[in-house]
This record gives structure tokens, C-alpha cells and sequence, in this order.
């Protein structure tokens, strides 16, 4: 086979494979709004973070403003440490609050900050002192039973 | 008794055998990395091999790809919509292809494709003594003929798997939105928020790449190694087929073991 032929068939074939990685990157992984830009890191402690994960979506009124970057555990306090890295374009007060909540029933879990109204806002670093922990089911569950049964004692 | 012993020593003679060869198809490897600066030199080699191995499983490739993606859309869809949640049909079909059935059935595709074509050419190569000539002409058969061949395979593996994973995709789209009627903004939003780059497109692209240089090794050592007649090369390009076929599948559980733990 010709030379320029084959140099034009394999510099095809390279550019198809790259345009096939780039098309996933784009079309399949939404790298252009997955990947956080500039971010800054705060933590969060919590008595029980249920199911949640690292790399959880972080949310503010339902949009995507951050994802969890690990979790820990300390054992001073013996709570989990949480690490939130949160995209520099939005900044939250000081007294935000970070709940962790379930999408849907079975859904994943993930953690919904909602601002407060402090002039201070988080910077690297900070630690969100105002958390609400995962709900088990099985809490609840427990809790409504003794509830019931205290109310029938009652009667 | 004497029986017993004779299967034990065959046990035996078979264990040594498989060692000999792991260790001497690890030479080879080594070898061609030693030699591939010098195969560098001569890169239209390289490039008329990609256009070989690479351009001419394309067609293989993508038809395959796209049948794949579309059981993948059909399959899935009847299971999901069992548990009402046929949205995610989109980050079924993309995980399944990007994690796993994009490197490895491109891999096994590329065994029997090209694995088989790059052994058979090597073993008629050493039948009819073109690599003695050229040891005899002081040019290394390692730099001239296996360095090419090797890198040819690893640089096209990757891009094979990424065509495959990405045809696969719109073989599940093509299924799942127009014939079955699956909302379109829900199969791609549903893909893009559960798809990570880094853990599910890079990883596969590693596994490929892993895959690329199992695959050309064993199909060049099993040429390279071939009894010089037209039995030992037609038992090698067997042999070139099973054993990347089972050790794409076994490393593919290894990979995937290291990249979950993680």
C-alpha cells in the first residue's frame, strides 16, 4: 500500500479514537461540569452519616455545589469527620447548616446545605458546626413503636 | 505404583514447561522495551502496523460494539422497568461498556483478530527463516519485527476500547429512546451525573491499556516461539487465542479488584 494511503488511515484512526474519548469525557461523563473547577475544603461532624459515600454530591436548593472528598472517623469525639470540597464560585455563611438527606426513598444519600444568615462566610478550612445527621429507618421505626405502645398504656 | 509416579512427573514436566515459557515470554517483553528505542527510529514501521492491527479491526470493532450496547438497552430495560426506574437504563448501558465489556471484549476481539494474524506472521516468518537472515544480516528481528508489532498493539488497544465503549453507548440510546421510548433528557442526565471521569473512563482506558500489552505479547512470544513448520504455527495461533482470551479475563478480575478497592 501506499505511504500517504497508510499515514492517512492511521492519523484517521488515532483522531477517531481521541474523538471517541473526548465525546465520553463530554457526552457520557460530563467532565465539563463534574469536575470542580476551583474548590475549597470544609468539614463537617456528624454523630451518624447513615449511607453516605465520598464523592457524594453536595447540594444548595438542589443544585450540585460540591462533592464529598473523604470521610473519617475521630476518635476523640467519636464522630464522623466529613471533608466537603465546595466550588469557589459559591460561597455560603458561617452558619449554614449541612443535612444529610436521601433523594427518593431508596435513593443515594447526600448532603444538602442550606445558608443562614451570618455576614461571615466559610473559608478553606472551616467547620460547619450546624449538622443534622442521616435518618435510619430503623430509629424511626423503634420510635414510633414505642410511642404507639406508650399511648396505648396510657389510655 | 509406577503409574502414580508417571502421572506426577507428567504433572511435573507440565508445571516446568508453563514456568519456561512465562519466564521466557517476560524475556521477550523486556527484550522489546530494551530494542523499542530502536524501533523508534524506524516509526513508518510502527504506523504501517497500527494501520494492520489497529485500522483493520475497526469494522469488527464498532459492528460488534453496536450490538452489544443494543442487548445491553433491550436487557436492561426489562429488568429495570420491573423495579420502576427504567431511567437508568443510560448509566447501565455506559457503566457496564466504560467499566467492563468495552476493554475486554475489545481485547478479546483484538486476540482473535490481530492476536492470531501478528502470530501466524511471525511463526511463517521463523518457518521460512526470514528472522535467521535477518540475524544474520545484523539487524535485531527484536527491534525490526517484534518492537512494531508491540507497540502497534498497545497504542491501538486504548483507542479500540474508546470507539467501542462510545458505539456501545449509542447502540443502548439507539435501542432505549427511539424504539423503546425511554425519555431522552433522562437517559443522558441520568449518565451524566453517575459517570465519573476519573473512576470509570480512566480506569477503563488503564484495563485497556493493560489489556494492549498482555494481548501483543503473548500473540508475538507464541509467533516468536512456534515450532518451524506449519502444525507448530497453526498449534501457536491456537494457542495465541486461549491464552490472551483467559488472560485478559483473569488480569480484568485482578484490575478490577485493586480499582473497586480503592
Amino acid at each position: 500500500m501506499d505511504k500517504t494511503t497508510l499515514d492517512l488511515w492511521v492519523g484517521f484512526f488515532v483522531a477517531i479514537g481521541i474523538a471517541a474519548l473526548m465525546a465520553l469525557a463530554m457526552k457520557v461523563g460530563n467532565l465539563t461540569s463534574n469536575t470542580l473547577g476551583e474548590t475549597y475544603s470544609v468539614t463537617a461532624n456528624y454523630e451518624n452519616i447513615g449511607g453516605l459515600k465520598a464523592r457524594a454530591p453536595i447540594k444548595s436548593s438542589g443544585v450540585v455545589v460540591g462533592r464529598i472528598d473523604n470521610i473519617k472517623f475521630d476518635t476523640k469525639t467519636y464522630q464522623a469527620v466529613v471533608t466537603l470540597r465546595i466550588d469557589k464560585r459559591y460561597s455560603f455563611p458561617k452558619d449554614t447548616f449541612a443535612n444529610i438527606y436521601t433523594s427518593g426513598l431508596l435513593g443515594e444519600q447526600y448532603i444538602s446545605l442550606e445558608a443562614g444568615g451570618d455576614d461571615n462566610f466559610l473559608k478553606e478550612g472551616d467547620r460547619i458546626s450546624k449538622t443534622q445527621d442521616a435518618v435510619v429507618l430503623e430509629k424511626l421505626i423503634s420510635q414510633f413503636l414505642f410511642n404507639k405502645a406508650s399511648e396505648a398504656s396510657n389510655k | 505404583m509406577d503409574s502414580f509416579f508417571k502421572i506426577l512427573s507428567n504433572i511435573g514436566a507440565q508445571i516446568t514447561s508453563r514456568i519456561w515459557r512465562l519466564g521466557s515470554a517476560s524475556r521477550l517483553f523486556l527484550l522489546t522495551l530494551i530494542y523499542s528505542g530502536e524501533s523508534f527510529k524506524r516509526i513508518h514501521l510502527t504506523i504501517r502496523e497500527i494501520y494492520f492491527t489497529g485500522v483493520m479491526s475497526l469494522i469488527i470493532i464498532v459492528v460488534s460494539a453496536f450490538f452489544v450496547g443494543m442487548v445491553l438497552g433491550l436487557q436492561g430495560y426489562y429488568t429495570l422497568q420491573k423495579y420502576g426506574s427504567s431511567e437508568s437504563i443510560g448509566v447501565l448501558v455506559a457503566l457496564a461498556l466504560l467499566r467492563e465489556l468495552g476493554p475486554v471484549v475489545t481485547a478479546l476481539l483484538f486476540a482473535g483478530r490481530a492476536g492470531t494474524a501478528i502470530t501466524a506472521e511471525i511463526g511463517l516468518m521463523k518457518a521460512t527463516e526470514q528472522l535467521s537472515a535477518m540475524e544474520m544480516m545484523a539487524v535485531s528481528p527484536i527491534a525490526r519485527i517484534i518492537g512494531p508489532r508491540f507497540w502497534a498493539g498497545v497504542i491501538s488497544m486504548p483507542i479500540l476500547a474508546s470507539i467501542f465503549s462510545l458505539v456501545g453507548v449509542m447502540g443502548g440510546y439507539l435501542v432505549a429512546v427511539p424504539i423503546i421510548g425511554v425519555d431522552h433528557g433522562a437517559f443522558w442526565s441520568q449518565m451524566n451525573s453517575n459517570i465519573d471521569f476519573r473512576f470509570d473512563i480512566i480506569n477503563g482506558l488503564i484495563k485497556s491499556f493493560v489489556f494492549g500489552i498482555a494481548c501483543t505479547i503473548i500473540a508475538l512470544y507464541e509467533g516468536y516461539d512456534a515450532p518451524p513448520t506449519a502444525e507448530g504455527v497453526s498449534r501457536a495461533t491456537t494457542r495465541t487465542v486461549v491464552t490472551s482470551s483467559l488472560t485478559v479475563l483473569g488480569l480484568d478480575f485482578i484490575l478490577t479488584s485493586f480499582m473497586i478497592a480503592h
